[in-house]
């Protein structure tokens, strides 16, 4: 240690500190009497620029500046699930209690507490160990079993290790002396920089697709388990909305939720739904295997440019001990945001827009940190990333939506027409896209049925052909139109208002298996194509209208609960035998 | 001991440069004298090694570089408070204005505020009745809601908030209290505003923060901050229910905008600052309910957009903060109808959890996303009716449009005094949608339209 810092200048939550320093890029320091938490981002001959993640007013010149002589890390270890953190890990919880309902500045807490884990070691004395081995188990939360992996840069041969037990996340457990006999002690704990990705053995190719049970992306737009997506809209339009209906339900072990920059009112939301409501697969509250990140619009700057970082190592931590992992940030555009004020307080060059230049590469650095991969312990895990991108304007042309395009392979579109009308989600067919599709085929022929494709493929052939129809449509009405066209219409129509749209408030309709939504997909193409038979024999649309067989399949989402999925039968018998009337 | 520095280094717009200060806090209170005796109020912006640059609320005007002396406070702007200031007048500062001497303060509190933890929150639940059928039906304001009103100049805003003012006023009774704050109002609209408390006997439970077009520009970028202090402590120290009204946030904006410019920082949409959205958020953030705290603070930003369009910073950044908005529409607004919300863009984001039964009534939820649809097709029937003419559309189109027509008539407009209740706003919307067929009606199950549909 070199010794305390002055602070020369204050500019919004820049710090600055002149003459030639030891300080080290991405350093943690503490800055001022309340030792605000803050990092290093540029150093020179001259100064060295300090970002501080916390309110500086009352700030002074002269006022210390502590060096750490580390990078800017988080505590990894049980007791992040089922927790509620600021944008550097700070419990929140804890510091509610600590000082009330408002944060003040300075206030930081440690990350895990002292809680007691019943803990199960799986290593002995003289086992030699190496980076990410899994060396003790605990029951984090009764949803998930916490696995605590030797830090990815020890490696060695065990030289003492205590027995089973109750022990908190600051005892060392076991001693691991390496090659160059230093030694290190082991706790449930470990500490790892935020910027810098955990290690792992490979990636693998993604070949699962991340059930949703959101028709529209399952079926349209799916995403790998490993993938990363982009859900851009503006405001209104229903990110968060859409942001919590994956949270809930998509088929992950771990979600890691990041309020970036939102709502406060949305975070308690969230906290508290995620507390009521029970995972159908673990029969636990949704929030035993949820870590939430909430660094609201009006906490401090740098601190939200710094929570999507502290969610993604949290998402890699539980990766690396064999889980699938599933981050949403919400929203990835405050985070550029947060990026362009700094920059701007930095005085540097900016590129579009004001932001700066390297925000393709940031973006990209994180999004490339989603993957499916081979963990240096041999598990496998994966972390999945959704991303909502909140576009000036709703333009998105915007930097920050067409650069998350560049680097992610899923691009569900919310349109606001869509939105206005009440369609939820308001994914627009027409622009969204996932790359995935072609990857994910095999598993969905396999797991869900042989013709899922071929059902997908051709309802997206009809909703095309509607969207050329309907430019006819505006501009002289439907009523000129040839009856198989006009077939066409309505069967969109179910498409649209029975299929795509989803009602994220209904019992049933909130959560659909693939195979119901094969099943629906499945009822309404043999409508369909009974229908257009029927009007190849001159049978003229309007009498088939009248049997309201189209508005009874917009309803069928509500009317066959997901557990009767035999129901379908009635509705081809339906469909038979009101058409055979006809012919 | 209280040093005094003499003379001014530069002065640039509302900015002056000190130079050799020491141990100057970041934000923290200047008061600059000058010769003729005059005072000004100031709060230190940046600050390198012993060079401070402050920011002059009342504007540099008259100060040169010799003729001025500056002390530092050594605290940040605080707000005086006390159970007193209901039914004072302030000016943008939180001085008082109305001539009735000085607030004896309980409690001193920094303007700035702190976050709310998101632990501490409590999810805001309970609607506030406004009478206003477009509202309390399509876009229910909630208690410890941000609803702002997205206007355009000329329109009907004022008159909106005055009536919401009123009319939430009756059913919440002695706790309720309005902070309102005017950023750059112009004068007969303060007025206006004052007027009308008077009138609707709210006056002795309002609290002004006036800055008005022609008081200085840079008090402004206080005024809400002011304001929202005060609504806090009357919400957490004092149980009341506050209802916040900021008008007109994009007075405010620029303000801001003038600020950032003068200190020459690098400008991102329009010439905003980049920090626009930061700084927005540390305004209607404020807004909530604490949990153990029986009141709670709900915003009205109203918002006037520049040329009417809604993708421009202002409206757009507040969009992306607050929870929903209420738009208002030019064409409604030239047609006579009152008050001229815009339906479709509207939205109440915290409308979903604090309606349905043991709210309102259960239909409640199924009834707006059916309005809501209907009214997106008669603007589909419209725009075609717009091309080839009405006589062309099909009989359905027909029908909507009729329905479209009624709609606005009867559910859109009331009057600026009519006071409708839930139960009057929701049986209104069963009677519009009688007049479309069953078939029609794709949003509400079989069980509800049982229930409430008549076919007429």
């Amino acid at each position: 240690m070199t010794g305390n810092y002055k602070i020369h200048g204050v500019n919004g939550p820049v710090v600055t500190v002149s003459g030639k320093t030891a300080l080290s890029m991405n350093e943690m320091v503490f800055v001022g009497e309340k030792r605000l938490l803050a990092e290093v981002i540029r150093v020179d001959e001259k100064k060295a620029i300090i970002q501080v993640y916390e309110e500086t007013g009352g700030l002074r010149p002269g006022e210390p500046v502590e060096p750490t002589g580390a990078p800017m890390s988080i505590a990894l270890g049980p007791g992040l699930l089922s927790g509620i953190f600021d944008g550097v890990a700070n419990p929140l919880k804890v510091i509610a209690e600590k000082s009330g309902a408002f944060i003040p500045a300075g206030i930081q807490a440690e990350s895990l507490g002292d809680k007691l884990w019943d803990v199960t070691l799986r290593v002995k004395k003289g086992d030699k160990v190496s980076p990410g081995q899994i060396f003790a188990e605990c029951s984090e939360t009764g949803a998930i079993v916490h696995k605590s992996m030797i830090p990815p840069d020890v490696s060695g041969v065990v030289e003492s290790v205590k027995p089973d037990g109750s022990y908190t996340v600051n005892e060392v457990l076991c001693v691991v002396t390496d090659d160059r006999l230093n030694e290190h002690e082991i706790r449930l704990q470990h500490r790892w920089p935020i910027k810098k990705p955990r290690p792992v053995a490979r990636r693998l190719s993604l070949t699962k697709p991340l059930v949703t049970g959101q028709r529209v992306v399952d079926t349209f737009f799916p995403i790998a388990k490993g993938g990363a997506a982009a859900i851009p809209g503006g405001f209104g339009t229903g990110k968060t909305m859409m942001q919590h209906q994956l949270a809930k339900w998509c088929d992950a072990d771990i979600i890691i939720y990041i309020g970036c920059g939102e709502r406060g009112n949305e975070m308690t939301n969230a906290l508290a739904e995620f507390s009521e409501l029970i995972d159908p697969k673990t029969g636990r509250p949704l929030m035993d295997r949820t870590v939430l990140i909430a660094n609201t619009s009006n906490m401090p700057v740098a601190a939200r440019e710094a929570s999507i970082y502290t969610g993604i190592t949290m998402a890699e931590y539980y990766r690396d001990m064999g889980y699938n992992v599933a981050m949403m940030a919400d929203s990835t555009s405050r985070w550029a945001e947060a990026m362009r004020e700094i920059s701007g307080r930095l005085e540097e060059m900016p590129a579009d827009e004001g932001f700066p230049a390297y925000l393709p590469s940031r973006l990209s650095e994180f999004y490339e940190r989603a993957g499916c991969t081979e963990n240096l312990n041999g598990t496998e895990g994966s972390v999945s990333v959704i991303g909502a991108v909140s576009p000036q304007g709703a333009d998105f042309s915007e930097p920050v939506t067409q650069n998350t395009k560049r680097f992610t392979r899923c691009f569900w579109a919310l349109d606001k027409s869509l939105a206005y009308a009440r369609h939820y989600p308001a994914i627009n067919w027409n622009d969204s896209y996932s790359e995935y599709v072609g990857d994910l085929s095999d598993w969905y022929s396999s797991e869900v049925g042989e013709d899922f494709m071929a059902c997908r493929t051709e309802l997206f052939s009809i909703l095309a052909a509607e969207t050329g129809l309907m430019e006819i449509v505006k501009l002289i009405g439907s009523d000129v139109l040839p009856d198989d066209q006009k077939l066409t219409i309505e069967t969109a129509r179910v498409i649209r208002v029975g299929f795509l749209q989803q009602n994220a408030f209904h019992k049933d309709d909130t959560y659909v298996e693939p195979l119901k939504q094969l099943k629906m997909m499945r009822v309404i193409l043999y409508l369909h194509h009974k229908c257009r038979d029927i009007i190849a024999r001159q049978i003229p649309i309007s009498e088939i209208l009248k049997k309201g067989l189209f508005d009874k399949l917009v309803q069928m989402k509500y009317d066959i609960p997901n557990t009767r999925l035999e129901k379908f039968d009635e509705y081809y018998r339906l469909i038979d035998a009101s058409l055979s009337e006809l012919s | 001991m209280i040093i005094e520095h003499l003379g001014l280094k530069q002065i640039n717009g509302a900015l002056v440069v000190l130079d050799g200060v020491k141990g100057a806090a970041y934000n923290e209170m200047a008061e600059l004298r000058l010769d003729d005796g005059s005072s000004r109020t100031g709060r230190v912006v940046q600050i390198d090694g012993d060079r401070v640059v402050i920011q002059v609320f009342e504007g540099t005007k008259g100060i040169s570089l010799v003729n001025t002396r500056t002390r530092m406070t050594g605290r940040p702007i605080m707000l005086s408070l006390s159970p007193e200031i209901v039914g004072r007048i302030f000016d943008g500062l939180g001085r008082p204005a109305d001539g009735l001497g000085e607030v004896f303060p309980q409690v001193r509190r920094d303007i700035n505020g702190l976050p709310i933890n998101p632990v501490s929150r409590v999810y805001p639940r309970n609607y506030i009745n406004t009478g206003i059928s477009t509202i309390d039906c399509l876009m229910t304001l909630i208690r410890g809601q941000k609803l702002p009103i997205f206007s355009g100049s000329g329109m009907k805003h004022n008159e909106l908030a005055v009536q919401i003012v009123k009319q939430a006023s009756i059913s919440d009774g002695d706790n309720f209290a309005v902070v309102f704050a005017a950023m750059g109002v112009k004068n007969d609209v303060a007025d206006y505003f004052r007027r009308s408390f008077e009138r609707s006997n709210v006056t002795g439970k309002v609290v002004m923060f006036m800055n008005r077009a022609n008081d200085p520009i840079i008090e402004r970028i206080m005024t809400p901050k002011v304001a929202l202090t005060a609504a806090e402590y009357l919400a957490f120290d004092l149980d009341y229910n506050v209802l916040v009204i900021l008008t007109d946030m994009t007075s405010y904006a620029e303000a801001l905008r003038e600020f950032s410019s003068s200190k020459g920082e690098i400008p991102g949409r329009k010439g905003y600052p980049g920090y626009l959205y930061s700084d927005f958020a540390s305004i209607y953030e404020r807004a909530g309910i604490i949990e153990g705290k029986k009141g709670s603070v709900t915003q009205i930003p109203i918002l006037t957009m520049p040329n009417d369009d809604i993708t421009n910073p202002v409206p757009d950044l507040t969009g992306y903060i607050t929870e929903g908005q209420i738009v208002l529409d030019r064409t409604l607004d030239s047609t006579g109808v009152y008050p001229p919300v815009s339906v479709l863009p509207s939205l109440s984001r915290l409308m979903k959890d604090g309606i349905g039964a043991g709210y309102t009534r259960e239909d409640h939820s199924m009834l707006a996303n059916q309005l809501f649809s209907a009214y997106a097709r008669v603007q589909d029937a419209r725009s075609l009716a717009g091309v080839i003419g009405e006589d062309e559309l099909s009989d359905s189109d027909k029908l909507l449009l009729k329905y479209g027509a009624a709609f606005e008539a009867r559910f859109v407009t009331q009057g600026a005094n009519e006071n409708r209740s839930i139960e009057r706003t929701l049986d209104l919307g069963w009677e519009l949608l009688s007049m479309l067929p069953r078939e029609m009606l794709d949003r509400v199950d079989d069980e509800t339209i049982e229930k409430y549909y008549r076919k007429s």
